[in-house]
């Protein structure tokens, strides 16, 4: 196997500046591997939310390129980078429900879309068994988002990101705003999910160092829109960069 | 006058130079911006797949939900005008033009409009509310990201069936504010039920309801343009949200009353043309 297809994602030298001069990214070079947990942490405007776009097809680079499963899709036409976006589960941070359908049918909302192969009966037993998979009760799936609990809405979320079997799994800021008991529930199933599918790469962004250090096979640090450092979480602990000691420090303080 | 004052003169002048000049430029590329999302939203709903189901949807909810507050605004319309009608009429002794002028009236001008800002106003909003709800709430990122166009599945089915809805529930407030017209001539005022249909089949041309319709479905594209654009582009959080509706509304319904004038002159000079 190439390096190219180890890596599920691979960023060389992204730029991005949205006003003349001024770069919210400033030359990353990231490899998301498959089969890892790979967290991007970074104090708050260093750039993660404006990574995570480019990463998803949302945002185009200003230089620098972004190869998805070995392909660029920086490069892509619109209608190929709806295509790659296929490979991708996305959890958001408020999970982003549809609202006006009940959580049974928010897991089966991107199957009916893309997998016209399959029958109503194949698609509800899919997304019983994803429900399932993210650890959720049965007598909640006829319930719509506003009825059930923040870590339920997450459940939910979660099975909706897993119904198209993606290469790569994002977790945007998934345990943000959680009291410390749901973050260990969200910690718990985004390692469980992993280790559910192996060769699924899982990109996590998050300002939670601790959780980062519990569930990443690698971290990655931005700040002034370049990685700080990046490696498994034990460099982190030995670097003596004042920045990364004092987002350590404080990581480790806050818990 | 004195340097210092010629000063401050000069950059006052500069300011205001500079803030229309800033206030024209983001006014061009708002439009340019809307004449994309139209265009884009519009073609999208001809390409796989088909959104049939969320069409219907959308003209239960603007089409369906709308008749009975339509039905009661026309039929009290049509009464209104009638009466006022018959009023001046009756100073030149002329009453039985009520009924052809009432029908005119409603027909061009009354009837689309009042339908126009009606649903704007009832439908046009929920459609800002909802879409920009989607929006904070990043449900709309959420379909993208799944692979789904969010201007072909939520804006492409509310614009069609705006404009689909609108000529029908105009015609419906063109027939509900005729019957209020009649009860009020016929059985209120007692006139002749005779002259009052003769007069109106005689100046009431099926030109004149195919113009009210035909300014029904622009008034259909435009609150619904305007208003999913509002709620499409919408930032911030709740307030970002109230934003967007509020100002969807407004603008739809400003809009619809421009429109209607230009509408009216442009429908007249192709009439002209091709008659």
């Amino acid at each position: 196997m190439d390096k190219e297809t180890e890596n599920a994602i691979e960023i060389i030298d992204l730029k991005k500046s949205f006003s003349e001069g001024d770069y919210v990214l400033n030359g990353i070079n990231l490899q998301i591997p498959k089969g890892k947990i790979t967290v991007i942490i970074g104090f708050s405007g260093t750039g993660k939310s404006v990574l995570l776009k480019h990463i998803l097809g949302l945002l185009r680079p200003t230089a620098g390129s972004i190869k998805i499963l070995g392909k660029d899709i920086s490069q892509m036409s619109d209608s190929d980078t709806v295509a790659m976006r296929k490979h991708f589960g996305v959890l958001f941070q408020y999970a982003a429900l549809f609202d006006d359908m009940t959580v049974l049918e928010n897991v089966q909302f991107p199957l009916k879309e893309h997998r016209k192969d399959l029958s109503k009966a194949q698609i509800k037993d899919i997304a019983y068994e994803k429900l399932r998979q993210s650890g959720l009760d049965e007598k909640h799936y006829n319930k719509l988002p506003g009825e059930v609990s923040g870590g339920m809405r997450k459940r939910c979320g979660l099975a909706r990101a897993l119904a198209l079997d993606p290469d790569i799994l994002i977790y945007d800021e998934p345990t943000t705003g959680l009291d410390p008991v749901l973050t260990e529930m969200v910690d718990n199933l985004i390692l469980s999910t992993h280790n559910h599918k192996e060769d699924t790469a899982s990109l996590v962004v998050s300002h939670d160092l601790h959780a980062a250090f519990r569930i990443g096979d690698y971290v990655a640090m931005l700040d002034s829109g370049k990685v700080l450092l990046h490696g498994p979480p034990k460099v982190f602990l030995e670097s003596d960069n004042p920045l990364v000691a004092r987002f350590v420090s404080k990581g480790v303080n806050k818990k | 006058m004195s340097e210092s004052v010629r000063q401050r003169v000069n950059h006052f002048i500069d300011l205001v130079v500079v803030t229309l000049w800033k206030t024209f430029e983001e006014f061009v590329f708002e439009v340019g911006h809307m004449v994309r999302f139209a265009g884009y939203s519009l073609r999208s709903f001809f390409r796989k797949p088909w959104r049939f189901k969320e069409f219907i949807q959308q003209m239960e909810f603007i089409g369906n939900k709308s008749i009975f507050i339509v039905v009661l605004t026309g039929t009290f319309t049509g009464m209104a005008l009638s009466f006022q009608v018959y009023l001046g009429f009756k100073l030149v002794n002329a009453t039985s033009l009520t009924g052809p002028i009432v029908a005119m009236g409603i027909a061009r001008e009354l009837g689309p409009v009042l339908t126009g800002l009606i649903v704007a106003a009832r439908a046009g909003g929920a459609m800002a509310a909802n879409l920009g709800s989607m929006r904070v709430s990043e449900q709309i990122d959420a379909l993208e990201v799944m692979g789904v166009d969010p201007e072909e599945y939520l804006v492409a089915p509310r614009m069609w069936a705006s404009i689909v809805a609108l000529p029908l529930l105009t015609g419906v407030f063109d027939f509900v504010a005729m019957i209020g017209s009649y009860f009020l001539c016929i059985r209120v005022l007692e006139m002749d039920e005779a002259i009052f249909w003769d007069k109106t089949a005689l100046w009431l041309n099926p030109s004149h309801i195919n113009e009210g319709l035909i300014k029904g479905a622009v008034f259909g594209f435009i609150f619904s343009l305007i208003c999913t654009y509002r709620g499409f582009t919408t930032k911030g959080g709740a307030r970002g949200v109230g934003d967007a509706t509020n100002r969807g509304v407004v603008l739809s319904m400003v809009m619809i009353i421009i429109l209607d004038f230009f509408l009216m002159n442009l429908i007249e000079v192709y009439y002209k043309m091709t008659a």
